[in-house]
């Protein structure tokens, strides 16, 4: 099944983008840049793409999503929870303590995070392993994995992309949310990483690349097509606006790891309404 | 009339025992970085090569994906040499040790006794670092037949663990079978005056040691420290207690290794008592073979003898 199959997307991705500046602000930290930039992608994986069942969040032929861009919890938190996963009430523990909403993904805090991560570059490697234990026990369910383009810097990325093509590895789908800004700059200026779509085929991978990671029907058309890829692993870099959606964070820098303040924090929810 | 088993190296152990385990029933997979020739895991292979993955030169993608891998059920044995288990200590924490998968690292080419190779294949600093992990159990073998018990305590147990193999052909001490229990240290030989604690190739010298100490009228206990971690806190305790000195021996750095673990349990012990230490003095290694290395580090039976005299002087 799909779960949140008949879920109106566009109000849905309005609601989480609201839930990443509430938790980030009351926190007074996290991520919102790339949480914002993420929020299509993963409103249409979880509504549309994923065979998936909050009800029973370790069914062994459940498809798998692995965030690797980890600092981006706000938005897998919020998607979560949107989809049933745990009470929207609970996002507002966010990074704060005894909560299971850490800052940085922890596998199992809540169930349905399938992974651990916060150093960057090491999703990848962990979606393919999983991949090959579900071949090997013949399930022939898919992974997910979501990537940010400054994460692309780390060798260990191209070590993953190397050993899926080897191995033959289908039904594993990278995503890369490339908003064009890491930590401290825009990513052409911290480390050319381009052509990645070029990189990506020329290391065996079925690749898409130039779709508008906020056009909720592009977004579907594109992880369709790699959701159905057989024989290679699939690619699909779809190009986002950081910060989407709250116009003074939109493509600003300032917005990779900040907490808005308070004046800033009620104009990004009078845009967000 | 027994005969004596020929030299073995524990890394020897690897491969065979994981083939005899999945044949009971285990549902192993094996990881591996282009090394499964030195290490043994190719045996494995050899018998199930739908379940070995070869990762090429890339350890970092190999433990990440060991991690992954382990979370559809099945042991993850990740087979490299120590150094290059040490290039992936990133990936060790936070795709094993922190959501604590079940991946056992098996590693072998541990210690100085790499020898020729030189400084870069020789890993004095290995199980420091995995003990600095929490939820690892980290374990090094005595002998060969230790190292298989082992492996068969790995598989069984869920949860990270590392051994560490060696490369040279080394005596056999458990001649009558294995006496591993995970976690518990085994008096190979007990003594008055001091306890000597070693593990991997130190404990076979620590015993020629301990024999040549009791013609010189000094009674050793010898410990074989198997598990580094957890470590056996009431066996160090107990022979503090019973001998009143110890002596620490080891192929790895004293200052990050069984040395300063066994201090700071000590330390906290209601009786501390004068230790010494035997292994790495702070230093890198070098090329010669590997029993040249050794007698260069001062890690020999004479060694040993020297810091237990020395120990034994300290509590007059």
């Amino acid at each position: 099944m799909v779960a949140g199959a008949g879920t109106d997307l566009r109000a849905l991705t309005k609601r989480v983008r609201r839930h990443v500046v509430e938790m980030v602000y009351g926190a007074q930290s996290g991520h919102i840049g790339g949480s914002m930039s993420s929020t299509e992608i993963l409103a249409v994986l979880y509504g549309r793409i994923m065979r998936h069942d909050p009800q029973r969040p370790d069914w062994p032929e459940r498809d798998r999503f692995v965030m690797s861009k980890g600092h981006c919890t706000p938005v897998q938190y919020a998607t979560l929870a949107e989809n049933g996963y745990f009470p929207v009430e609970e996002l507002s523990t966010f990074r704060k303590k005894g909560s299971r909403l850490q800052g940085h993904s922890v596998l199992g805090k809540p169930q349905g995070v399938e992974n651990s991560a916060g150093a960057l570059g090491m999703g990848l490697s962990f979606g393919l392993g999983i991949r090959l234990g579900m071949r090997l026990n013949n399930i022939d369910a898919h992974v997910y994995v979501l990537m940010g383009d400054g994460e692309q810097d780390e060798g260990q990325v191209w070590e993953a992309a190397m050993a899926a093509a080897h191995h033959n590895v289908d039904r594993l789908v990278a995503i890369i949310d490339r908003n064009g800004i890491q930590n401290d700059d825009f990513t052409r200026e911290t480390m050319r990483t381009e052509p990645l779509d070029e990189k990506y085929r020329a290391f065996g991978w079925e690749v898409r690349a130039g779709i508008d990671g906020h056009d909720l029907d592009a977004v579907e058309a594109a992880l369709a097509w790699a959701r159905d890829v057989r024989g290679k692993p699939a690619l699909v870099i779809f190009d986002t606006v950081k910060g989407k959606g709250v116009s003074f964070m939109e493509n600003n820098p300032g917005f990779h790891g900040a907490a808005p303040n308070a004046e800033q924090f009620a104009r990004a929810m009078e845009e967000l309404a | 009339m027994t005969t004596t088993p020929a030299p073995a190296a524990t890394r020897e152990a690897l491969g065979p025992a994981l083939v005899r385990l999945q044949q009971n029933g285990a549902d192993i997979v094996v990881v591996d970085a282009d090394l499964g020739k030195s290490t043994s895991a190719r045996t494995f292979r050899d018998a199930y090569p739908e379940r070995f993955f070869t990762f090429g030169v890339a350890e970092q993608n190999m433990i990440s994906a060991a991690g992954g891998l382990s979370t559809m059920g099945h042991v993850v044995v990740a087979s490299t040499f120590a150094v290059f288990a040490e290039h992936a200590f990133d990936q060790l924490r936070m795709s094993v040790a922190q959501p604590k998968l079940n991946v056992k690292i098996v590693a072998s080419h541990g210690g100085v006794s790499t020898g020729e190779d030189g400084a870069s294949a020789q890993s004095v600093e290995d199980y420091a670092l995995f003990s600095s992990l929490v939820n690892f159990t980290v374990c090094v073998p005595a002998d060969v037949v230790e190292a298989e018990a082992m492996v068969a305590a790995a598989v069984a147990t869920p949860g990270p663990w590392y051994i560490r193999t060696g490369r040279p052909k080394i005596p056999v001490i458990y001649t009558d079978g294995p006496r591993f229990q995970v976690g518990k240290a085994d008096m190979l030989r007990d003594g008055t005056d001091v306890t000597i604690v070693a593990c991997g190739l130190l404990v076979e010298r620590s015993l020629r040691a301990a024999e040549a100490l009791e013609r010189s009228g000094i009674s050793a206990r010898v410990l074989n420290m198997g598990t580094i971690r957890p470590l056996d806190v009431e066996a160090l305790t107990a022979a503090a207690r019973d001998t009143g000195a110890i002596v620490v021996a080891e192929e790895h750095l004293t200052h990050s290794g069984l040395g300063a673990m066994c201090a700071q349990a000590i330390a906290a012990s209601t009786q501390p008592v004068p230790m010494e230490f035997v292994g790495v003095q702070n230093r890198y290694g070098e090329s010669a073979t590997w029993d040249e290395v050794l007698e260069i580090m001062g890690l020999t039976a004479e060694g040993v003898e020297a810091a237990v005299r020395k120990v034994v002087a300290r509590k007059r």
